[in-house]
């Protein structure tokens, strides 16, 4: 396995802090660096960096490793890892917020459709309350690789012919009471 | 509406969820028709918006707990009945907010402040209930036997409970092999097999993001599922349904030893256990082991049996 090896003045001491600081994240420097997130998490295997080196570069205050790592995004949300860890930190809140942070400060790995579904969902939701699933897929898919389209067409035909996928774009009638429109309106 | 006045409402507030109104109609419709045959009143939230699932976390950690708490503001504005939750995701999402809600400050002031802005009525105690969890604990397992007026044609069934539901903030089942959906089906007849990765990841969203890698779970999953002998898999989840289903085609082409299973959830099989329409309950709309599906839920062995 290659080696990293990691100089201190590479790291942000207090970033890691910050990152504890968010909800669901305050136990991140309880971390015995066990591994058990790692061994049940079901994607770790595709992962560039396991979630237990994440954590420890978090810690650290390896900021640029931990937010452009592959890692992240691959997290499926499942929990597995923060109902295993034996230190009760929620593994999933702390990738949540490594993220948040990657998406607004820009820092995305190349070629990865999941960030970008990310994007697209909250800007359709944001606006209309809803997910419409067939415009969300499309919108990604030409933002991505437009050509995956095709390898989707068996699958959207099955929904189809079943009756499974509506075209129609969903929306809320009250959009007024959406959180980005209410901020707009009301003093927060 | 006054602080601390009661709940008058009776029934289930039904939060359907997007996928619920898409890819997942089947479940929608098995689950009204379950819960008509089992007379229990349902209504749907209205106005209901997205409840943010997993990407919203992503992105927006406030946003994504603002959109939830409208949703349960809504329950609360309609009489404060038991918000019933099918999707696994919306599930776990709005019992997250309401779990943050009390554990951090920060999130229940943004909550209040925002519901304030929109004039919307503000938090209180709403239970978030899975249909797996209504139909054990507000049914019972005794009632749905003394219901049955069908014998299962079908071979064992693999009981696939999906990441979420029984992770944080659940009250689903026990975290480790949950067996409540085993337990309701062996009750009306269905066979079930040990199924050790009922609790893993199906690759959600990853199925249209990182194919290889979300269709692997899935395939992980289904192979395990016929190694024991498994005919069809029961599932409480649209997105589990969803993937295992709809590229079960595509596992096939790289392993063709994989039996078609068709990929049923719990409410349809209950709903027909129970006597109700196989179009009402939208078998129709399974697409692996279509044929399959057609005949057990067709079949003679399958029509109303003395009880």
């Amino acid at each position: 396995m290659k080696r990293h090896i990691k100089y201190q003045v590479d790291a942000q001491a207090d970033w890691g802090a910050m990152v504890g600081e968010q909800p669901g994240c305050e136990r991140l420097f309880s971390c015995i660096q066990c591994g058990t997130c790692s061994g049940t998490c079901p994607v770790s295997i595709y992962m560039d960096l396991s979630p237990r080196r994440i954590m420890a570069l978090v810690r650290e205050g390896f900021r640029d490793d931990a937010l452009a790592s592959k890692t992240i995004w691959l997290c499926a949300s499942c929990y597995s890892c923060s109902v295993a860890c034996p230190q009760k930190i929620s593994v999933t809140d702390v990738m949540y917020a490594l993220k948040r942070e990657a998406l607004s400060k820009g820092i995305l790995p190349k070629d990865l459709a999941i960030p970008v579904l990310a994007q697209e969902f909250c800007s359709m939701v944001s606006k209309t309350g809803r997910n419409s699933e067939f415009w969300l897929v499309l919108r990604v898919a030409l933002r991505t690789n437009p050509f995956a389209l095709f390898t989707m067409l068996p699958v959207a035909w099955n929904l189809m012919r079943t009756g499974r996928l509506p075209l129609g774009r969903e929306a809320i009638v009250r959009k007024w009471e959406l959180p980005a429109r209410a901020a707009a309106k009301g003093v927060r | 509406m006054a602080n601390g006045e009661p709940s008058t409402a009776t029934g289930y507030l039904y939060y359907p969820g997007c996928s619920l109104k898409g890819t997942g109609i089947a479940y929608e419709e098995s689950l009204l028709t379950l819960f008509r045959l089992l007379e229990l009143p349902v209504t749907e939230l209205t106005d209901w918006n997205c409840c943010g699932a997993t990407t919203y976390m992503s992105s927006d950690e406030r946003d994504a707990q603002l959109l939830a708490a409208r949703n349960l503001s809504l329950a609360r504005q309609a009489g404060g009945a038991d918000v019933l939750a099918p999707c696994n995701a919306c599930y776990l999402t709005l019992r997250k907010c309401v779990d943050f809600c009390k554990k951090y400050k920060s999130v229940a002031d943004d909550v209040h402040s925002y519901l304030e802005d929109a004039h919307l009525p503000t938090l209180q105690d709403v239970a978030i209930r899975h249909p797996l969890e209504v139909l054990y604990t507000d049914v019972g397992v005794e009632r749905l036997r003394a219901g049955v007026v069908r014998k299962w044609p079908g071979g064992p069934v693999a009981c696939y409970y999906g990441c979420q539901a029984v992770r944080p903030y659940t009250e689903v089942d026990r975290e480790s092999n949950p067996m409540r959906m085993d337990e309701i089906l062996n009750a009306v007849g269905v066979p079930t097999v040990p199924y050790a990765l009922k609790t893993k990841c199906c690759g959600a969203s990853h199925t249209g993001t990182i194919r290889d890698v979300g269709v692997r779970l899935s395939y992980i999953l289904l192979r395990e599922a016929a190694r024991q002998q498994a005919k069809a898999v029961a599932v409480i989840c649209p997105l589990c349904q969803f993937n295992l289903d709809l590229y079960q085609a595509e596992m096939r082409r790289s392993d063709p030893s994989l039996p078609e299973l068709p990929i049923i959830y719990l409410t349809q099989i209950l709903g027909w256990a129970l006597g109700g329409d196989p179009k009402d309950l939208g078998v129709q709309r399974c697409v692996s082991g279509a044929n399959t599906v057609r005949q057990w839920f067709t079949s003679e062995k399958g029509a109303p049996v003395h009880v």
